[in-house]
C-alpha cells in the first residue's frame, strides 16, 4: 500500500488519467487482471438473476451428497446446490468487500484531512492516534471494532471499514503532503479560499489516482478479510452466505464432502487475486513502481551495428622478463552488437606508471576491469593475450570471464584453477575505484575491510591481517591508524577514505596497481595529496615495510583528465572509441604529441596564459556511440585534418620515431598545422585555430 | 593534512568534547516515549470496548432469560455503575496489579484465561516465523545470486509469479487445503489440536508459507540491489570467494533493509493465528477470542485485546532498536 505520486504534480486532467489507465492494461498482466476483474463483476452482478432458483432449491432427496452429475460440488444439509450457491456468493462477498473498501476510503480521507479541515493542534492529536493505529495488523483491528458493533454481516462491514481506515488516513496524509505543501494551503487561506474549495478543488483531484489504486489493492484485502470473519462466524450469519460462510459450512464436512470447503476458498482466493493484480496493473501503467529496464538493456535495445574490425596489432615489446602486464588485442563486446573496446594493446613494465586517458564512453574504465578479470555475464571479453607477470589471465573454463576466448581451447597445462587464479589476482594485483564512498562496505568497519585480503589470500591470522591492515593505513599516511581501522567509512573524509582505497589495494604487495578515476571524486587539494601518495608508494618510497629485493609496483591510471594523468604517469595511451589512438611518453605530451584528438584535449585545458577573451577550445561534435561506429576512422567526425580517406579507411598505431605510437592518416598535416580546408570537420569546428593552439604544459594546475 | 606526528598530536588534543546526553539515552527516552504513548491508546482502545457497545453489555451477555437481580449484581461486580472516569482509574490500576478482570460468562479470573491459552498461541507464533525466516533467507539470497545481472530471466518470472500467486493465499484458506491434502487424502499428520510435534506441522506451514514467500521475493531485490553496489566490486575486486561476499558483504546490507518487512509480517503473522488457531482446534487465545466475541464476554476480549495489541507494540519496539544497532549510520553507534 505504499505507491505514492513523486513530488508535486499539477492537477490531473481526464484525458491523462484515462490514458493511463489504458496503457496499464495493455501489458499481459493488466490484459489478465481486467478479463478476471470483469469476470467476477458480471458473476457478481448477474448470477442471483439468472440462478436464483438453483441456488435455493431444496432437494430433500440429495442432502449431504458428493459431487455428481447434477450437482457439480455436491449439496450442503439442505439439498442446495453448492456449486451454484457458490456462484451466486459472488454478490455478496463482493459486494460487502466495495462497501468495506468505500467505508474505509472515506473515513480514510477525513481523517487524512483533517489537519487542513480542524486546525493544527487537534489534527496533531488525530495524526498521532493514526499512527499508533497504522502499527496494528488489520485483521486485529476489524476483530476490535467488531467487538463493539457485533456480529453479523452489518457489524463486520463496519468493521472492516473502520480497520482500513488507519492506512488510507496515512496514505492521504502523504500524498496530499507531498502535493499541496502546507504552505501553499496556508496562503491559498490567507487569500480567502475556503477549506473544504482548498480540499476538494486542489487538493483531492492530486491524489486520486494513487487512491484509486490502493483502494483497488485494498477490496482484494478487503475481500479476504470478510471471508476470514464469516469464516469465523461473526460475519454474514445463515441464512444469508457468503463465501466465508460457505467455508464454514463446507469445513464441518470436509471429510466427507471435501469439494463444498475447497470450492468456496478457491472462488476467494480468485477474486482476491483479480482485485490485487489488477490494481498492481494499474500501479504499473501510472508509473509508481520503479521500472525494471536496466541501463544495460537499453543498450541492447540498439540495433546492430557493424563490427568495426580490428586488425591485431601489438605494440612494441620492451624485454619480456621486464614486463609485468601484457595486452595485446583486448576485446569486449556486449550483446547487441556494442563494442565499446576494439582491440587494445600495450605493455606494463615493472616500475612503470602508465596513464589511460579518453572521455566518457572510450573504453578506458571497461579496459581497466577487463584486465582485472572484473567484467561478468553479458560483457564477453577476449584477448590474444592477457598476462600478469607472465601468468595467462584468461581463464579456460569461461566462469571468471564473460564467455569463451578468443580460440576456446581447453585447459592447457600451466592453465590455473579458477581459484589459484583468483588467489593470484588477489596477491599480484591491486585496485582502487573513483567513488571511494560506495566502493567500501558501510557496514564493515574499515580495519576489517582491509584485513580480509590478507586473510583470506595470505593465510594471515585475523590478529595478524589487522596489524597488517593498520601497517598500510600507516603506509598511506592517515593518521592514527589504530583508530580509524575501527570505524565505519562514513566516519571518514572522501581523501582519507580514498587514501584507505589505495591501502587496501596494497595490502598483499601487488605487481600491479588499477586505479580507476581515483582522484575525480575528490577536490583538488586532495587529489593533489593522494596523486603525491600514489606516486610515493609506485616508486617504492613507503617505509621499512617494504621487503628488500620486492620490485616497483606498475600502475595503470585511468582518467579523463589529462592534466592529472601528466602529473603521475610516465607514459600516456590516449584512447578514443574503444581503441588506443596514440602511445607517447609524458615528456612529450607538451610539444610532440601527433594524434588530432590529443592535441585537442590538451589544448582544452584553460591555463594563466589562455586568452580570456576569446571562448574556451572545445572539441566540438559528441564522443561516438559504441553500438553505431563508423567504418573509418571513429574521431573523423570531428576532426579538422579528415579526408575521405579517414572516412573510408580505420588508420592502426604505427609506431613513430620519439618512441610513441600513432594511429592517424595524416600526421604530417598534423605536426605542420594544416587543417584540411573542406575536410566533414571543419563545418564543425567552430574556431579552427584552437585546435592547433600551442598545447599547454602537463602540470599546469 | 596531517603529515609529521607533532601535528597529529595536536589534533588529537584539540578534539572537542562533545556535552551532552549520549546519543543512546536519547534515543531509548524517544522512543519509550512513543512506547508508552501508543500503550495509552491501546489501554484507552481496550477499557472503551465495554462502553461503546450498543445496550446493556452485561445483560448481552448473560442473555435475554437472566434475572435482572443476577444482571445488576454482575454490573455491580464488573464496576459498571462508576462514572466513566472512575472506572478508568480502576482499570489502569488493576492492569498494573495484574488484574484483568473477570469472565462474565464463567466467572473465571481473565488472567487465568490468558494465562492458560497464551502458551499455545506463543509457540504458534513463534515456531511459524522462525520457520518463514529459515525458508525466506536462503531462498531469496540464492535466487537473487541466480538471477543476479538479467541471468535467468525464466526463472526469475517462475520465482516471482509463484511467490505472488502462493502467497496471495490466505491462511486460512491454506489450512483448509492442508486440512484436505493431509487429512482426508494423506492421513500423514494430525488435523486437529495440539498433540506433539507433528500435529505443529501443518498449523505452521499454513502460517509459514505466505510471509517467508513475501519475505524471500523482497530479500532477493535487496540482493540484487546489493550486488549492484560499488563495495561488492571492491570485495571481487579484492577476490573473495564467492561466499564470503555474499554472507559476509552482500547479505547483511540485504537483511538490514528487509527488517521493517520482518516486524510488518510478524504482526500479520500474529493476526493469522486467530483463523489458523480456528481451522485445526488449537487451544491458543484465537479460538477463546472468537468464542467471547460471539458469547460477548467482553472482559475476555479486553484482556485477549491488550495481550495482542501489548506483542504488536513490542515487535515494532524491537525492530525499531534492532534498526538503530545495526546500522552503523545511526547515531546511536558510537564511533
Amino acid at each position: 500500500m505504499a505507491a505514492s505520486l513523486p513530488g508535486g504534480r499539477p492537477p490531473a486532467g481526464r484525458k491523462r488519467r484515462t490514458g493511463h489507465f489504458r496503457r496499464a492494461l495493455r501489458t499481459p498482466l493488466g490484459i489478465s487482471a481486467a478479463v478476471l476483474l470483469a469476470v467476477v463483476l458480471l458473476l457478481a452482478v448477474f448470477a442471483p438473476l439468472v440462478w436464483p432458483s438453483d441456488a435455493s432449491a431444496i432437494d430433500t432427496f440429495n442432502i449431504l451428497r458428493g459431487p455428481s452429475a447434477r450437482h457439480w460440488l455436491g449439496t450442503n444439509n439442505l439439498g442446495q446446490d453448492v456449486f451454484y450457491r457458490v456462484l451466486v456468493a459472488t454478490r455478496l462477498s463482493v459486494g460487502l468487500a466495495l462497501a468495506a473498501t468505500a467505508i474505509g476510503v472515506a473515513c480514510g480521507l477525513l481523517l487524512g484531512t483533517a489537519p487542513l479541515i480542524v486546525g493544527r493542534r487537534a489534527g496533531r492529536v488525530v495524526t498521532s492516534v493514526i499512527n499508533v493505529a497504522v502499527a496494528f495488523p488489520a485483521l486485529l483491528l476489524a476483530l476490535f471494532f467488531a467487538v463493539i458493533f457485533g456480529v453479523g454481516a452489518e457489524g463486520a462491514l463496519l468493521a472492516i471499514g473502520f480497520a482500513s481506515a488507519p492506512a488510507f488516513a496515512r496514505l492521504v496524509r502523504t500524498l496530499s503532503a507531498s502535493v499541496a505543501g502546507l504552505d501553499y494551503i496556508a496562503a491559498a487561506r490567507i487569500a480567502g479560499v475556503s477549506r473544504i474549495r482548498l480540499l476538494t478543488r486542489h487538493v483531492l483531484p492530486n491524489i486520486g489516482e494513487p487512491l484509486i489504486v490502493n483502494a483497488t489493492i485494498a477490496a482484494g484485502d478487503a475481500l479476504l478479510s470478510f471471508a476470514g470473519l464469516s469464516f469465523l462466524g461473526l460475519g454474514v450469519q445463515a441464512p444469508s452466505y457468503d463465501w466465508g460462510q460457505l467455508l464454514n459450512d463446507g469445513l464441518q464436512g470436509i471429510y466427507t464432502r471435501p469439494a463444498a470447503a475447497l470450492a468456496p476458498g478457491v472462488a476467494v482466493v480468485v477474486a482476491g487475486l483479480a482485485f490485487n493484480l489488477f490494481g498492481e496493473a494499474l500501479a504499473a501503467g501510472l508509473g509508481l513502481t520503479s521500472p525494471r529496464i536496466g541501463k544495460l538493456r537499453a543498450a541492447l535495445a540498439a540495433s546492430a551495428a557493424k563490427a568495426a574490425a580490428a586488425e591485431p596489432k601489438t605494440s612494441s615489446r620492451t624485454d619480456a622478463a621486464d614486463s609485468v602486464l601484457r595486452v595485446s588485442n583486448l576485446e569486449v563486446s556486449f550483446p547487441g552488437g556494442v563494442h565499446p573496446v576494439r582491440g587494445v594493446s600495450f605493455t606494463l613494465n615493472r616500475g612503470e606508471a602508465v596513464g589511460v586517458v579518453g572521455e566518457s564512453g572510450s573504453g578506458k574504465s571497461l579496459t581497466a576491469l577487463a584486465v582485472a578479470r572484473l567484467l561478468e555475464h553479458p560483457a564477453h571479453v577476449s584477448a590474444a593475450e592477457l598476462t600478469l607477470l607472465g601468468q595467462d589471465l584468461r581463464a579456460e573454463d569461461g566462469r571468471t570471464g564473460g564467455g569463451r576466448t578468443a580460440g576456446g581451447r581447453g585447459r592447457a597445462a600451466g592453465a590455473m584453477s579458477d581459484r589459484e587464479l583468483r588467489r593470484f589476482l588477489g596477491i599480484k594485483a591491486g585496485l582502487v575505484f573513483q567513488d571511494p564512498m560506495t566502493s567500501f562496505n558501510p557496514v564493515k568497519r574499515i580495519g576489517a575491510q582491509l584485513a580480509e585480503v590478507a586473510a583470506e589470500h595470505h593465510g594471515l591470522s585475523r590478529r595478524q591481517a589487522g596489524e597488517r591492515a593498520v601497517d598500510r593505513l600507516r603506509a598511506v599516511r592517515i593518521p592514527r591508524p589504530e583508530h580509524r581501522a575501527r570505524q565505519f567509512p562514513h566516519e571518514l573524509s572522501g581523501g582519507m577514505r580514498q587514501r584507505a582505497m589505495i591501502g587496501m589495494a596494497i595490502m598483499g604487495e601487488p605487481a600491479l596497481v588499477i586505479a580507476d578515476e581515483p582522484t575525480t571524486a575528490l577536490d583538488v587539494t586532495v587529489q593533489r595529496q593522494v596523486l603525491r601518495l600514489l606516486k610515493s608508494i609506485q616508486a617504492g618510497a613507503d617505509g621499512p615495510a617494504r621487503a628488500a629485493g620486492s620490485s616497483d609496483m606498475a600502475l595503470l591510471f585511468i582518467s579523463h583528465d589529462i592534466t592529472v594523468v601528466g602529473q603521475v604517469c610516465d607514459r600516456v595511451l590516449v584512447m578514443y572509441a574503444g581503441k588506443v589512438v596514440e602511445s607517447l611518453p609524458t615528456a612529450d605530451l607538451a610539444a610532440r604529441a601527433r594524434h588530432p584528438y590529443t592535441r585537442a584535449l590538451l589544448a582544452a585545458v584553460p591555463s594563466m596564459e589562455t586568452p580570456r577573451e576569446l571562448p574556451l577550445a572545445v572539441i566540438p561534435g559528441r564522443p561516438a556511440d559504441p553500438a553505431d561506429l563508423p567504418a573509418g576512422c571513429a574521431f573523423a567526425p570531428r576532426c579538422a585534418f579528415a579526408d575521405a580517406k579517414c572516412l573510408d579507411a580505420d588508420p592502426s598505431l604505427v609506431a613513430g620515431d620519439a618512441g610513441g605510437e600513432v594511429a592517424c592518416w595524416h600526421v604530417d598535416r598534423v605536426l605542420a598545422a594544416e587543417p584540411t580546408a573542406t575536410g566533414p570537420a571543419s563545418a564543425l569546428t567552430a574556431d579552427p585555430e584552437s585546435v592547433n593552439a600551442a598545447p599547454v604544459s602537463g602540470e599546469a594546475e | 593534512m596531517i603529515d609529521t606526528p607533532q601535528a597529529a598530536a595536536a589534533q588529537s588534543s584539540n578534539r572537542a568534547f562533545t556535552p551532552g546526553a549520549s546519543p543512546w539515552l536519547r534515543f531509548a527516552v524517544r522512543r519509550l516515549g512513543q512506547l508508552l504513548l501508543s500503550a495509552l491508546v491501546l489501554i484507552t482502545a481496550s477499557f472503551l470496548i465495554i462502553h461503546l457497545v450498543p445496550g446493556d453489555p452485561v445483560r448481552a451477555a448473560l442473555g435475554l432469560n437472566a434475572s435482572q437481580q443476577l444482571v445488576d449484581a454482575r454490573r455491580a461486580q464488573l464496576g459498571l455503575n462508576d462514572p466513566l472516569w472512575l472506572q478508568y482509574g480502576h482499570y489502569l490500576r488493576n492492569l498494573f496489579t495484574g488484574q484483568f478482570g473477570t469472565s462474565i460468562t464463567s466467572g473465571l479470573p481473565v488472567s487465568q484465561v490468558i494465562g492458560q491459552r497464551l502458551p499455545a498461541t506463543l509457540a504458534l507464533a513463534g515456531y511459524s516465523f522462525l520457520a518463514a525466516i529459515v525458508v525466506a533467507v536462503p531462498l531469496g539470497l540464492t535466487m537473487g545470486a541466480a538471477t543476479r545481472g538479467g541471468r535467468r530471466r525464466g526463472t526469475e518470472l517462475a520465482f516471482t509469479s509463484a511467490s505472488i500467486l502462493l502467497a496471495a493465499i490466505p491462511g486460512f484458506l491454506l489450512s483448509v487445503g492442508l486440512v484436505y491434502a493431509f487429512g482426508v487424502t494423506l492421513h500423514w499428520v494430525p488435523v486437529a489440536g495440539k498433540s506433539g510435534f507433528s500435529s505443529y506441522l501443518l498449523p505452521i506451514v499454513s502460517l509459514a508459507v505466505g510471509p517467508a514467500l513475501v519475505l524471500a521475493r523482497i530479500l532477493r531485490v535487496e540482493v540484487l540491489s546489493a550486488l549492484r553496489a560499488d563495495y561488492v566490486r571492491t570485495a571481487r575486486a579484492k577476490r573473495l570467494p564467492a561466499w564470503r561476499v555474499y554472507l559476509l558483504h552482500v547479505l547483511p546490507n540485504a537483511l538490514t533493509a528487509t527488517l521493517t518487512i520482518c516486524g510488518l509480517l510478524l504482526a500479520a503473522l500474529i493476526a493469522g493465528t486467530v483463523l489458523v488457531e480456528y481451522v485445526f482446534a488449537w487451544p491458543g487465545l484465537g479460538s477463546t477470542i472468537v468464542a467471547s466475541i460471539i458469547a460477548k464476554d467482553y472482559p475476555v476480549v479486553q484482556g485477549i485485546v491488550l495481550v495482542y495489541g501489548t506483542g504488536v507494540l513490542l515487535i515494532n519496539l524491537i525492530v525499531d532498536v534492532a534498526l538503530a544497532l545495526l546500522d552503523p549510520r545511526s547515531t546511536i553507534r558510537e564511533s
